[in-house]
């Protein structure tokens, strides 16, 4: 019985937020395709929806920039359920973009994030090149969005469907849109999907990207053994998590390698700060947190701290120094 | 990803919103055919109303999600203050984990999440209706409604008797309590709604909530929507993150425009008014056909209480 009365006397005390105990001073700014950040842990878009949802846990501007759920021009109730299947080490999702749509979006959610004084990646979605131009139109001059993230892993309606982010072609042509009515730094999010991952990179960058997010979510699927029914409604789904980690890092290190200039966000299945390491290392400028904030709400405010002790610790004064710093065997 | 020192609070101090504890086991044991599962979370108890739910993070290989809990019963005061206690059945990896764990293990809790049931603003007479361990948020809900001098039945169904989860508690919280077991091992034999009208007239019940498996959710609901009686249901559905930001744990509910809009389990519900839940575009199935006496004469319906009668303008 004293242990339990002293446990709870300790959970008596006033819950604290997520500034824990005093940092040591070291320099997590990063710059990302042109955005200052005050540190290098984003979210990953489509886990943490809007923002306002995790603010009730913690004060979501101590994070580098919020990364929002896609939206696109017209509001998307979805698909139906399941939406989700868990795998070892990560989960599978088909959601089917989920979201208000663009105006309902920029009348209530928006104002919110720009009332907290948050840094915000609008991530847009869309079927077509006109769907993604109308969305990147009607983000202009919206105080606080400090960059547009082009959700590229979207089924093309006028291309039998296939996904924008497969084909260089169709990944170039909504970049080119994108950017001729964005008055922000946009981000590509590329999926690792497709035979050449350099090759999708260098042709939106050519048509106008400024800096890449990679990756999406890795097709996959599951089964029911007994029913033989698929996991999720939709058959097919992305999956998430730390099981794609080692996936991602190695697309970030490819592309970096081959266009070392081109700023690129880091993301799948980040979850500690090593793993925010190796993204970094691989040559991210910044991560971002996606499947890990289901699992652990203050995963980003955690990971903040924990990167600057870890730096600390080695003597690291700046964040920065440590991108693209991969140590060859030989 | 074990928490190893209890007594951890993370989370703000001015709401009575969701925080992140991680608290000791002070029981797991069976109950019936489930399991239960005791803590100690000073925050989430005293932040607790019935309906709301915990995540509780589990270490079962091949896992990486919490798993959600609707909250059995917390303990504000008293000898036990600061409890909360979960009953669960062990049908995956997470839960069979949950029921290896240990007293004086700690546990990494997210709570509480969701929507409460909302209480009547008005004295009226309220039936709970519970599935399987369905009925463990209702023994919560029953102490609140009795506490605030409401009268309260319950109907309590399971497969089998062995399935009924304590029959004793619903005694002791409730005015009458009915049984009924799909096998006819204990009380009516059949599903919850065969015991529905009888219970209704016997208790001029005004309001029901209900917790349970979906599909008897639904035919709760259909159930009182034709006896035009309003109805709270707690849904249980697949969630990844319980917090409202990955959007797998949605369902169906029917707007006042008549329009169709998939919300949130885990942030606009769990409860759900019964009535708003579009049922028919759900894969929901019914249960067995509702048998309709034709031979007896229609009763003219004692006038019953509308949503906004009890809920105000919910």
């Amino acid at each position: 019985m004293s242990e339990v009365r002293r446990i709870e006397r300790t959970d008596a005390q006033a819950p604290r937020g997520a500034e824990g105990p005093p940092q040591p001073a070291v320099d997590l700014t990063t710059d990302l395709a042109g955005v200052a950040l005050d540190n290098p842990i984003l979210t990953a878009s489509g886990c943490f929806a809007a923002g306002a949802e995790m603010d009730r846990f913690y004060d979501v501007t101590e994070l580098g920039a919020i990364v929002v759920k896609s939206v696109t021009p017209e509001p998307r109730e979805g698909l139906p359920t399941p939406r989700m299947a868990e795998t070892p080490s990560g989960m599978l999702n088909a959601i089917g973009l989920q979201n208000p749509g663009i105006d309902a979006w920029l009348e209530h959610d928006l104002p919110w994030l720009q009332r907290k004084g948050a840094k915000v990646v609008a991530s847009i979605a869309g079927k077509s090149v006109e769907d993604f131009r109308e969305v990147a139109r009607k983000l202009r001059r919206h105080a606080g969005i400090v960059a547009i993230e082009v959700n590229l892993s979207c089924p093309n309606v006028d291309h039998r469907g296939l996904v924008f982010a497969c084909s260089a072609r169709d990944s170039s042509e909504v970049i080119t849109a994108v950017r001729r009515e964005s008055d922000v730094p946009i981000l590509a999010k590329l999926t690792s999907d497709v035979t050449d991952i350099v090759a999708i990179a260098r042709a939106v960058v050519d048509a106008g990207a400024d800096g890449l997010t990679l990756i999406n979510t890795v097709l996959g699927m599951t089964i029911d053994p007994e029913t033989g029914r698929p996991g999720l409604y939709n058959t097919y789904g992305g999956l998430s998590g730390p099981a794609i980690r080692p996936i991602a890092v190695r697309n970030v290190h490819q592309v970096h390698q081959a266009l070392p200039e081109v700023p690129i966000l880091g993301c799948g299945g980040a979850r500690t700060v090593g793993d925010v390491v190796q993204f970094l290392r691989a040559g991210a400028s910044a991560v971002s947190v996606g499947t890990a904030t289901f699992v652990d709400p203050f995963i980003g405010p955690t990971l903040i701290a924990e990167l600057t002790r870890w730096l600390a610790d080695r003597d690291i004064d700046r964040v920065a120094d440590l991108i693209g710093t991969v140590e060859p065997w030989s | 990803m074990m928490a190893t020192r209890a007594g951890s609070v993370r989370g703000r101090t001015d709401t009575d919103g969701p925080v992140q504890v991680t608290c000791e086991v002070l029981a797991r044991r069976r109950e019936g055919a489930y399991w239960l599962l005791s803590i100690a979370a000073p925050t989430i108890a005293e932040r607790a109303r019935p309906g709301q739910f915990v995540n509780i993070a589990v270490e079962a290989p091949g896992t990486l999600l919490r798993r959600p809990f609707s909250i059995a019963r917390v303990s504000k005061r008293g000898m036990a203050a600061g409890t909360v206690e979960v009953v669960f059945d062990a049908h995956g990896p997470g839960t069979a984990w949950l029921t290896s764990v240990d007293v004086h293990d700690v546990v990494d809790v997210v709570g509480p999440l969701g929507t409460p049931f909302p209480i009547p603003q008005r004295k009226v007479s309220c039936l709970l209706i519970g599935g399987g361990y369905g009925v463990a948020p209702l023994f919560f809900l029953a102490d609140e409604l009795t506490r605030k001098g409401l009268r309260v039945d319950m109907i309590v169904g399971a497969a089998s008797q062995d399935r009924i989860l304590n029959a004793i508690e619903a005694k002791r919280l409730t005015a009458s309590v009915t049984f009924t077991t799909d096998d006819g091992s204990y009380g009516v034999h059949g599903r919850v709604t065969d015991a529905f009208d009888e219970v209704v007239d016997r208790c001029g019940s005004g309001v029901v909530y209900a917790c349970g498996p979906n599909p008897m959710l639904r035919a709760v609901s259909e159930r009182c929507r034709e006896r035009s009686i309003p109805v709270q249901v707690a849904v249980e559905e697949h969630m990844a993150c319980g917090i409202g930001v990955c959007f797998t744990c949605t369902l169906p509910l029917r707007q006042k425009d008549g329009s169709v809009r998939m919300k949130r389990a885990c942030l606009d519900g769990p409860v759900f008014n019964g009535g708003r839940i579009a049922w028919e575009e759900t894969r929901f199935e019914v249960g067995p056909p509702i048998v309709v006496d034709d031979d007896e004469e229609e009763l003219p319906e004692p006038p019953r209480p509308t949503d906004a009668d009890v809920w105000g303008d919910a």
